[in-house]
């Protein structure tokens, strides 16, 4: 079986997101940017499937500018078999990648699509559930752990949800998203992110495919959030307890 | 029923949970100002216990109730079918409902995307202030941005940050109950089993008082501390990624970006560096203190009330004194 999986650029999980003094938007310009961390578990987790004779093929796919080929390059270095960049605007909206990715995943025949639970700049949360409505299909998403029967034509797959986990069980077709928990990345080595550089990579766009991207929403304005007054540092845990007490009221 | 707000409910089929009740809050903004009446969607089994409580909800105008051993579970698909089926004309569906709105806890985040990419509408998620009946406030960036949107589609489709709107009381109500009789029922998926931790203790996401161990914790048994400290207070128990990726407590306590997003009234985080992703999770909460045995630990740098120390030395004087 073939299995898609999305992935997407977006600033490195250990930098600041800083907001542009004009409130346009958030400051992207000389900033380092990465693979979304959820779309790195994806990846991990296909490349074990694959692993186990599950899967046959990896498929990544990113719609965005052509700085997403770098993620691309970073998920064919982790051990995907090629990679669709569709173009696109870095800010297309979670329906319209959706959309894209519904056509792709008949075009190539996958019978699964790993996601990310959420890019962690968006934090939309959306494109899985998205993609699955489209294409009438099932979902699991906020996914800790990935079964398949023998004959790979169901597959459990454990939640994390508000009150625990959940287990539920999808005949395939399905779309997957990915939680934190599934499983830790492997790093790429030196020779595999050189054989990256030799894996196929395939160029479209929305309009080959036919999806209409415009965006459905405005961005009016980004701006930081309220600072917090400055805190003070206690000596004591008896002064902790009544600064609670007497200052903030809160006990 | 014309033109109303519609209100996707999250509940165990016993009780609404406070998250609806905060996503109420957000549907009445909407109500005041373009004065459509909300339509509360009740789906389960069993449940006819939550519809009388929403209809007790002087907010809510009607209540669509659907109660069917196939919703049980609240599967995504079947309850996105059933919002589908409210929905006579499609492609005008802003005649059924000018907005559908959910709280943003894993179910309204599961359910959701579903309704709207079937209505060929986008979403906006995690709202936490309207502006007008169709400019929205929504953090991105995990907190460290404030996005103000404007929603060109023809239904407004939104998941609502409970944090930020105070839930409406079931109060004062005496909204119709229409009951659903028919429901889809989608084969290709089934309900295996729930791993619910029954604990007495408060829940996290309308607790008050929270006080959170991180890796400084070390261990599960160490966070018996923490429990102690809360029930003096009054307070749940939360966690940060670490500490529950290191299986000292379970995923449901996780707080943070991709955990739960809280705002107490008082926050105590211990043993926890404070990480932009945890941050974002309890930064808009009311206190926060901070015990941490580096004084370059960036949760201070939130920290209404820090102390530095270590914290098997001061959670147990904490107790002590409280
Ligand atoms: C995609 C993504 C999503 C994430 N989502 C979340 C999320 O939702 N929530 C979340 O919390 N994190 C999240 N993280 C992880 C986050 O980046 C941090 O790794 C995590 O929050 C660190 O947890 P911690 O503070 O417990 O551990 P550490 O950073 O290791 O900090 C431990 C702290 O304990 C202190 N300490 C140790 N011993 C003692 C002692 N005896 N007394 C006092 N203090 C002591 C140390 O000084 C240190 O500051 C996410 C990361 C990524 C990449
Ligand atoms: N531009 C994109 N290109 C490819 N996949 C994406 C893109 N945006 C989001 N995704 C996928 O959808 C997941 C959830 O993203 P979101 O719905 O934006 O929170 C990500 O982890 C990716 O797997």
């Amino acid at each position: 079986m073939k299995v898609l999986v999305p992935v997407k650029r977006v600033i490195d999980a250990n930098v600041k997101a800083r907001v542009k003094a004009d409130n346009s938007d958030v400051e992207l310009n000389n900033v380092k940017m990465a693979l979304n961390p959820f779309c790195e578990i994806a990846v991990e987790e296909a490349i074990r499937l694959k692993e186990q004779g599950i899967v046959e093929e990896i498929i990544v796919v990113s719609v965005g500018e052509q700085s997403c080929q770098e993620q691309l390059r970073t998920a064919l270095a982790l051990g995907a078999d090629r990679a669709i960049h569709v173009q696109a605007a870095a800010t297309t909206e979670p329906l319209a990648i959706a959309k894209i990715l519904n056509i792709l995943m008949t075009k190539e025949d996958c019978k699964l699509a790993i996601l990310g639970k959420q890019s962690i700049d968006a934090d939309n949360n959306q494109t899985g559930q998205m993609l699955a409505a489209l294409a009438n299909m099932p979902q699991a998403t906020f996914a800790s752990k990935i079964t398949f029967n023998e004959s790979a034509t169901q597959v459990n797959v454990t939640r994390e949800i508000d009150g625990g986990l959940q287990t539920i069980a999808m005949d395939l077709p399905c779309v997957i998203t990915a939680d934190l928990r599934l499983n830790e990345p492997r790093f790429a080595s030196l020779p595999n992110i050189m054989k990256a550089k030799r894996k196929p990579l395939e160029k479209l766009t929305s309009e080959e495919l036919g999806v209409d991207v415009t965006p459905r929403t405005t961005l009016l304005s980004v701006t930081p959030p309220a600072q917090r007054e400055p805190g003070i540092i206690v000596n004591s845990v008896d002064e902790l307890v009544s600064k609670l007490k007497f200052e903030a009221g809160v006990l | 029923m014309s033109h109303s707000i519609l209100v996707v409910a999250d509940h165990d089929n016993t009780q609404l949970n406070s998250a609806t009740l905060s996503t109420l809050q957000a549907a009445a903004q909407i109500k005041a100002l373009t004065g459509s009446p909300i339509s509360l969607l009740i789906a389960g089994f069993n449940c006819s216990a939550v519809s009388e409580a929403g209809s007790k909800i002087s907010e809510v105008d009607h209540i669509i109730y659907a109660d069917n051993s196939v919703l049980n579970h609240h599967l995504a698909e079947n309850i996105a079918a059933l919002v589908l089926d409210l929905v006579p004309d499609k492609a005008n569906a802003e005649q059924t409902f000018s907005h559908i709105l959910a709280p943003a806890t894993t179910t309204g985040k599961n359910i959701l995307p579903r309704v709207a990419a079937l209505l060929d509408c986008s979403q906006i998620s995690e709202i936490i202030a309207v502006q007008s009946q169709d400019i929205f406030v929504r953090p991105i960036y995990a907190g460290n941005a404030l996005a103000k949107v404007q929603s060109n589609d023809k239904v407004k489709v939104m998941s609502v940050r409970a944090s930020a709107f105070e839930a409406v009381n079931i109060t004062g109500g005496c909204a119709t109950i229409n009951t659903l009789q028919t429901v889809t029922d989608t084969a290709q998926v089934r309900f295996i089993s729930e791993d619910n931790k029954v604990s007495d203790r408060i829940e996290l996401s309308s607790a008050s008082a929270i006080i959170s161990g991180g890796r400084g914790m070390q261990n599960s048994e160490n966070f018996a501390m923490l429990e102690r400290v809360a029930d003096k207070i009054g307070a749940a128990v939360g966690a940060s990624r670490a500490a529950v990726d290191a299986g000292f407590v379970c995923n449901d306590m996780q707080v943070g970006q991709t955990g739960k997003i809280v705002a107490p009234d008082l926050y105590i985080a211990v043993g926890i560096s404070g990480a932009i992703q945890h941050l974002a999770g309890m930064k808009d909460s009311k206190v926060i203190v901070a015990i941490n045995k580096d004084e370059e630990a960036p949760i201070f740098g939130v920290a209404d009330y820090g102390l530095v120390a270590d914290l098997f030395e001061a959670v147990p004087q904490l107790e002590q004194q409280l």
